[in-house]
């Protein structure tokens, strides 16, 4: 096909090298997708962090002044005071939905740090070590892979409700742990997989020459440049942890009221569905946006790191 | 092959094993038991209680004691439940269970599948916008969004379904579609990426050059090959299916299994709960290796080897 | 004459060749009848009429013109050579005469193909792919993934002859077993149900072979056929291509960027450089007498047996230009320690040296040029 080497008329000029990550960043970048989800992301992760700050009443607050101005049903947006409503008890549903902002940041975060905590050490051990220490962990995998992990989160969840560990953070934590428990499992094969395909390169051989002991040959050389696939797997895992802490809250598990998780303001909002709609409506947008950004920035960061440009022209 | 399979095949018992072990351990490890839940029992009732059903044991011997029941597929009596043995309980809801999950995936592929195709064939036309834009749609919406909007729009609004039950095709509807909804977004997805990849290999330029026509060029070579990565996600979407049918199962109120799961975790009612759990988990395991067995015939470099 | 104050050594190496290893030795190529005298039904007075083609791809960086106003002829069972670097345009020019450049992104925006009388540009769909496969062969450069590793290879064989030869299903079958032994794959009936990744590289070339003579097609395609095997399977398979076209009569358009392989095979060649033809000539005269900087720089770079050891191998300077807007000068002069002025200013036209065979693009050895 065509040749796109660069020479510049009549003159002989080598092509400037850019790094991997900013050629990566040059292609991400006209990623328009990609970019709308960055955006998302971090106006979702301001909100996270600001929400408290910014939000115009605390988030379990009744409102029994308005309550009772409108009869005890739940307000619709834009009246007094609420921009986007309130819910039956008076709470002003903007303060609730920047607080449930924050806890599905939080998830995304802290799972994909669990996520790497274990995932990343499994997977090198298995990668760098092979032979039997690598079945062995390859097995381990394969069990937690095959465990059905939305029932397994339920399960510690429930059963865990009552203890110190399971109060902790609302809730949270136990959330955290628990869905950070089932999902390491793709890290760890992907670290592996660059683990068994960096060993045999010269540069570890060169590195070992120099008496590099291993332990910092893993952790200097091979982890480093290994990176994209496992960012572009955590980034896509993101979805799946704040859609699980979603479904939990829904059912009543994980996060404990007051807080506003998203999923709980979507089960609290059904009884008033044809009444008021937006109880429903603004939490399942937020869970949506949030989705998608995510979804849409891992995308695109897969495809910018990607060598061979995937069907984009 | 051959082999292959029957590794796969028993690769499946440690799975269990595992699974029923660590559910059995934490059930047991923490704090309160079975009869907590009802009026404050004298002490001397727990107790009686507790020998009558074996809690009395050592937990190793519990644990065996289940086990060897298993195998004769006796999963004992329900601690809640107290005239009804689990058999009995879970015996009709199984099939519903599984019916629900076998629907839903059907639909994911039949729908998922040439989705994904026409968008990739399309590419950057409206086919191809059309279906992404489900797709978007399907991964923004966690299944029980889809499903009070169903509930809305359909059931309360044109009254075409009604809400709850499990009574004939009119109530699998809803159901079905709400929990299929995520899978046929990831089953769009993939397929019209890895058909898009496809279609930049060398041998579909091959194909060309023989002077095969396109239609063939896509139904002999492209789609085969493109179906292979999907293949390997149906594992997944089937693990999916079945352990968000009970958040279905709870919404539009269909008996199936779905809701003894989360009762039995709290009434402490371990037998059931046990069932419950290695029910699905067994579930998972088998779709896995449909999958499995399903991957080897498309791939022949697979069968081979 | 003109000034010869410029030292020219590489004419006279060229007037050694030795050629790499893998090539044939042979440089002297029968042209036109087949080996048993079968005479091809001909349509035209040469098989391949190729007149100012022009394919360009449409990229968000531009537009690159990877094939500029391309001409040559290939006449019935002779065996053209296609000879240049890396992105030079040679694969481009043969797909676009099957038109199988991909579009988007790829385009042909000009010129003409006449196969056997026939205007290929102008056919329908339709039109094109009874073509395809049937009068038209191709060998792709990487049979591993040219081949489609879900289907058998005797169903990929047998795929153009169902196509294009209505053949009843043993009758197919019986063909397919014919070309597997004409390409040398032993026990060929056991082995139709295999798989591509059961075959070696070598054989899947050969495989390719025996799909490209199926239906004993007037011109194979051979884009670079032996790039991706190893040296020692190279010549086998070359002399496989030269033995069948020479038995069938089929006519041989090779792509490669290997001046041994095109000395060893070759009728004719042509010389491609940045999209362009910058000579063509019979193989001797090319290898005699290469009448443009370029080929002069290419013969030179091939390693000699004389060589002393230790001492650089000689190459190129520079790479080849951007395509994307080439500015009205010759394309190589960047490179030619030869250019003058009028290098920079416009393009040099293809004209004669010699013969009317012998073409080359370049104003220093112009009659009247700055190099005898």
């Amino acid at each position: 096909m065509a040749s796109t080497q660069v020479v510049a008329r009549g003159a002989i000029e080598p092509r400037a090298t850019t790094g991997l990550w900013r050629e990566a960043w040059g292609r991400l970048r006209k990623n328009k997708l990609a970019i709308v989800g960055l955006i998302a992301v971090s106006i979702l992760m301001l909100a996270a962090v600001f929400g408290p700050m910014i939000a115009p009443y605390p988030y379990d607050f009744p409102d029994k002044e308005a309550l009772k101005a409108y009869g005890f049903k739940p307000l619709p947006p834009m009246t007094a005071g609420h921009l986007l409503g309130t819910d039956q008890l008076g709470r002003d549903l903007l303060s609730r939905l920047l607080d449930g902002a924050r806890i599905s940041m939080t998830v995304a975060l802290v799972v994909q740090f669990v996520v790497l905590f274990i995932g990343v050490p499994l997977g090198a051990m298995a990668g760098w070590f092979g032979g039997r220490v690598d079945s062995f962990v390859m097995r381990f995998t394969d069990v937690v892979y095959a465990f059905p992990d939305l029932l397994f989160i339920i399960l510690l969840s429930v059963t865990l409700k009552d203890t110190p560990l399971g109060q902790a953070m609302d809730g949270l934590l136990l959330v955290f742990i628990a869905i950070g428990l089932t999902s390491w499992v793709t890290v760890a094969r992907l670290v592996r997989g660059q683990m068994l395909s960096l060993k045999e390169t010269e540069f570890v051989e060169a590195a070992k020459a120099i008496g590099v002991s291993d332990r910092n040959i893993v952790t200097r050389h091979l982890l480093p440049n290994g990176n994209g696939p496992v960012i572009v797997a955590i980034t896509l895992g993101i979805p799946g942890a704040i859609l699980a802490e979603a479904t939990l809250a829904y059912i009543g598990i994980g996060v404990q009221p007051p807080r506003a998780s998203w999923g709980y303001l979507v089960a609290d909002g059904e009884k008033y569905i044809r009444s008021s709609p937006h109880l429903v409506l603004f939490p399942a947008i937020c869970i949506a946006v949030a989705l998608l950004s995510f979804t849409f920035l891992g995308d695109g960061l897969r495809d910018a790191l990607d060598p061979k440009l995937k069907g984009k022209q | 092959m051959a082999r292959y399979l029957i590794r796969r095949v028993l690769w499946i018992i440690p799975v269990l094993f595992v699974v029923s072990l660590v559910t059995f351990t934490l059930m047991h490890a923490v704090p309160g038991g079975p009869w907590d839940q009802d009026k404050r029992l004298p002490a001397a009732t727990i107790e009686r209680l507790n020998a009558i059903y074996g809690l009395d044991k050592p937990i190793w011997e519990q644990y065996v004691n289940w086990v060897l029941g298993i195998i004769h597929l006796d999963f004992g009596p329900s601690y809640q439940f107290k005239d009804r043995t689990v058999t009995d309980i879970l015996a009709g809801g199984i099939l519903t269970t599984i019916q629900l999950g076998v629907m839903a995936f059907i639909l994911a592929v039949s729908i998922g599948l040439p989705l994904g195709i026409i968008a990739a064939l399309g590419h950057n036309r409206w086919p191809d916008y059309t279906a992404t834009g489900v797709s978007v749609i399907g991964i923004a919406t966690p299944s029980f969004v889809l499903a009070i909007m169903l509930i809305l729009v359909f059931s309360l609004g044109l009254g075409w379904f009604p809400v709850t039950g499990w009574k004939g095709p009119n109530t699998w509807v809803l159901p079905t579609i709400a929990l299929a909804g995520f899978p046929i977004a990831v089953i769009t997805r993939y397929t019209r990426a890895s058909m898009l990849e496809v279609t930049r290999k060398d041998y579909i330029r091959t194909a060309h050059s023989k002077g095969v026509g396109d239609r063939a060029v896509v139904s002999r070579h492209m789609i085969r090959n493109a179906l292979i990565p999907v293949v390997t996600i149906l594992g997944p979407i089937l693990a999916f299916l079945i352990t968000g049918s009970f958040i279905i199962e709870n919404i539009f109120a269909v008996p199936g299994i779905g809701k003894y799961y989360l009762t039995s975790i709290a009434q402490r009612d371990y037998p059931l709960l046990m069932a419950t759990t290695i029910i699905y988990a067994f579930t998972i395991a088998f779709m896995n290796l449909v999958v499995d067995v399903l991957y080897a015939y498309i791939d022949p470099r697979i069968r081979y080897s | 004459m003109a000034d010869a104050d410029q030292d020219i050594p590489a004419l006279e190496r060229a007037t050694i060749i030795e050629v790499t290893p893998g090539a044939v030795e042979e440089m002297h190529r029968p042209a036109s009848t087949s080996a048993d005298g079968r005479r091809r039904e001909q349509k035209a007075d040469v098989l391949l009429k190729v007149r100012g083609l022009s394919t360009h791809f449409f990229t968000p960086d531009g537009v690159v013109r990877a094939v500029d106003d391309v001409s040559f002829d290939v006449g019935y069972g002779e065996t053209l050579g296609l000879v240049g670097e890396s992105g030079c345009g040679k694969s481009v020019s043969a797909l676009s005469i099957a038109r199988l450049v991909p579009d988007p992104p790829g385009k042909i925006v000009a010129g003409s193909v006449i196969f056997d009388g026939i205007d290929v540009l102008k056919l329908n769909d339709d039109g094109i792919r009874k073509l395809r496969g049937k009068e038209i062969g191709f060998i792709f450069q990487d049979p591993l993934t040219s081949l489609n590793p879900t289907l058998t290879i005797g169903y990929q064989i047998a795929e153009a002859i169902r196509e294009h030869m209505g053949l009843p299903e043993k009758a197919a079958k019986d063909r397919v077993v014919e070309l597997l032994s004409k390409v040398g794959i032993p026990r060929a009936r056991d082995r139709l149900n295999d798989y591509p990744f059961q075959f070696s590289g070598g054989m899947r070339q050969r495989v390719m072979i025996a799909i490209a003579l199926s239906c004993d097609p007037k011109l194979i395609l051979a884009d670079e056929p032996t790039t991706a095997l190893d040296v020692t399977i190279q010549a086998q398979i070359l002399e496989l291509i030269e033995r069948l076209s020479d038995e069938f009569g089929t006519a041989v358009l090779l792509i490669t960027h290997d001046l041994g392989i095109a000395a060893g095979m070759c009728d004719r060649v042509n010389v491609m450089y940045a999209g362009r033809i910058v000579e063509t000539a019979t193989v001797d005269e090319l290898f005699e007498t290469p009448q443009m900087p370029y080929a002069w720089g290419l013969l030179d770079s091939l390693p000699q047996l004389d060589d002393v050891r230790g001492e650089k191998l000689r190459t190129i300077e520079g790479m080849p230009p951007l395509l994307i807007n080439p500015p009205d000068a010759c394309r190589f002069h960047p490179r030619c320690p030869y250019a003058r002025d009028l290098c920079r200013q416009d393009e040099p036209e293809l004209t004669r040296r010699g013969n009317d065979l012998h073409l080359a693009r370049c104003w220093a050895t112009e009659p009247g040029g700055w190099i005898a």
